[in-house]
């Protein structure tokens, strides 16, 4: 490795796996020095967290005050709790719809951004503000929109009339609305970064071979592009799962406990409720819910991916 | 890419790190010979109302009396403006406090993170090969499935218990908690940079922390931009965190701030609007004016 000299590294890549194996068994010490603060940073707030929220969720602890053990009690009260089923229910709703809306939304809106058009940086540029901006501060001026404009502007439909925030049954479209505006930004950009990656050529082509645009988006946009499909989709849905700002700037839950999210709920019951085992379990729950919903995800898409 | 050996190393580095990803990123190709299309300009024009008319409400209610606003829906111009709105909120919401407090812990964090991130994932890239470093990989990565909500409530009773209820907590939590994606983020990159150019520093005598700091670190800029981003807008507006790790008032965030001022003032519309503007404008009037930076740096994120 005493040979190694500028000229003589002109094909980098090609060399770069096989010259730290001969080394010792053991790396440099500093390279010690730099892992191991950050995996005992990461143990003691992220990892020793969830080990003391899942010993918890045995106990009866209320947040303060003595506790007992009192086995899987709490997991049982969950599943029989209509609050916490409806509270799934709910996530589970929002969640398939706004990321249904959101790919849907964005991808149209990527492909017309990378289509050839007049001022293409500012339009991208409009698109991505929502990103950039607080939730739940945008949050706040759409619950205005809700609550006293469209009332007025569209005081004929008796749903807007009446403020579609109050009604129990349609107040969670006003939150797919808000949580959609919001999470656009950022997969549009994905897309985006996706459909610049497929080479012009391969239009070209089959323009001259006289498919349509319809067929051009099926078997060539959207196979080319379904790797950005799956991390989108999975991300979106996980996000929105958890969904919280949104519905804490729309409706705080109400009207009753109709749009109450998962992540709402344990934050109510555990902080103010005195419910704080009862949540840490409902949480153990959630994050198996989520890592499920995740792989078999990744597993759909990924297999639907490899068709092509 | 088949440059003649006579290249200096740097020269074909920066090429091979810095250009294709350049030339992605920026939307407009002058190669592009397609002529303009006018269905998918006047689609763009007309979807981006969806953007522009919430912020228009924001600013056209921000800016109107109270008697001006209970008239109308709020969409009317507002005229005569009404710039008090601002100076009201300004003391309400206690508005140079709580920009300080955010400002620092959004700057604490990205530095923090842009040094920490780095550095782990310089050590974990170079050593992947070995069972210690691999373990720590998949360890970090694995955080990515746990969801907030599920250490939200232990976390709580831990950041108090440590005195960690703070910005300083924050910055923390925001360094730590950011470590999985970044390590992700970088790891691919460092893995395209050459080795060469570190062994050749390493026969020169450089320590393995020099090797880094002056050759590496460097070489990161384009993900240190990316990184940063994502961390900026992350810090900036979250919610819940702060909500539930921050005790004392006086160290509120803007976004903590609004909710605060929603639940004392809630039909004080107008100046509640001049007070939601101003916790948008900082992040937005930067975004203007880096737009382009921005947008290419969370695009090269998402292609590894």
């Amino acid at each position: 490795m005493a040979t190694v000299t500028a000229a003589a590294a002109s094909k980098p890549r090609s060399s770069a796996p096989p010259a730290p194996r001969k080394r010792s068994k053991l790396a440099p010490r500093a390279y010690y020095w730099f892992v191991w603060p950050a995996v005992i940073a990461f143990a003691a707030f992220h990892t020793l967290p969830v080990i003391i929220g899942v010993f918890f969720s045995f106990t009866n602890y209320a947040g303060y005050g003595t506790w007992d053990f009192i086995g899987i009690g709490n997991y049982i009260n969950i599943f029989r709790d209509d609050r916490v089923l409806q509270a799934y229910m709910f996530s589970f709703l929002f969640a398939i719809v706004a990321t249904v809306l959101t790919n849907a939304i964005s991808l149209t809106i990527a492909m017309g951004l990378n289509a050839k058009i007049k001022a293409r940086n500012f339009w991208r540029g409009v698109y991505f503000v929502p990103y950039i901006l607080a939730v739940l501060v945008v949050g706040y001026v759409f619950q205005y929109l809700f609550s006293n404009s469209l009332p007025k502007i569209l005081s004929g439909i008796p749903l807007f009339r009446d403020n579609i925030l109050t009604n129990p049954d349609w107040a969670w479209t006003a939150i797919v609305v808000l949580a959609v505006w919001q999470a656009c930004a950022f997969s549009i950009i994905i897309y985006l970064a996706g459909l610049q990656t497929i080479p012009a050529d391969i239009y070209e082509a089959a323009s001259i071979d006289g498919a349509s645009a319809g067929r051009q988006f099926r078997s060539i946009t959207f196979p080319l592009i379904s790797a950005f499909f799956t991390i989108n989709v999975v991300l979106s849905l996980k996000g929105f799962l958890q969904v919280f700002d949104p519905i804490i700037a729309l409706t705080n839950g109400g009207p009753g406990t109709s749009t109450e999210s998962v992540t709402m709920l344990i934050f109510r019951g555990g902080f103010t409720g005195g419910e704080f085992a009862y949540q840490t379990a409902n949480a153990v729950i959630f994050f198996i819910v989520i890592t499920v919903v995740s792989l078999l995800q990744f597993r759909v898409l990924q297999r639907r991916e490899a068709d092509f | 890419m088949s440059s003649s050996v006579t290249v200096p190393i740097e020269a074909e580095l920066a090429k091979d790190a810095v250009t294709p990803r350049r030339r992605r990123a920026r939307g407009g190709d002058p190669s592009d010979t397609r002529r303009t299309n006018w269905w998918a300009t006047a689609l763009i024009a007309v979807c981006s109302l969806t953007v522009i008319i919430p912020l228009y409400l924001a600013v056209s209610v921000a800016l109107k009396t109270p008697d001006q606003l209970v008239s109308g829906t709020g969409f009317e111009l507002p005229w005569p403006l009404n710039w008090n709105n601002f100076a009201v909120a300004w003391e309400r919401t206690d508005f140079p406090r709580v920009l300080l407090n955010t400002a620092i812990i959004t700057v604490g964090s990205v530095a923090f993170t842009l040094l920490t991130s780095s550095l782990v994932a310089y050590a974990l890239a170079r050593n992947m090969h070995r069972p210690f470093f691999k373990g720590v990989f998949y360890y970090l990565l694995a955080a990515l499935f746990i969801p907030f909500p599920i250490i939200m409530l232990p976390l709580v009773k831990q950041t108090a218990l440590l005195g960690l209820d703070n910005p300083a907590g924050m910055i923390i939590l925001y360094t730590i908690y950011g470590l999985s994606l970044n390590i992700f983020i970088y790891t691919a990159f460092i893995r395209s940079i050459p080795i060469e150019l570190e062994e050749a520093a390493r026969m020169d005598g450089a320590s393995t922390w020099r090797v880094f700091r002056q050759i590496v670190f460097p070489l990161l800029m384009p993900m240190n931009a990316t990184v940063g981003i994502l961390t900026c807008v992350w810090a900036w507006n979250d919610f819940i965190m702060p909500l539930v790790v921050l005790t004392s008032p006086a160290d509120r965030t803007l976004s903590l701030a609004q909710y605060v001022f929603q639940g004392q003032y809630n039909t004080d519309y107008t100046v509640a609007f001049a007070s939601y503007l101003m916790a948008m404008a900082p992040l937005l009037i930067v975004y203007i004016f880096s737009q382009r930076w921005v947008i290419s740096g969370v695009m090269r994120g998402s292609i590894k």
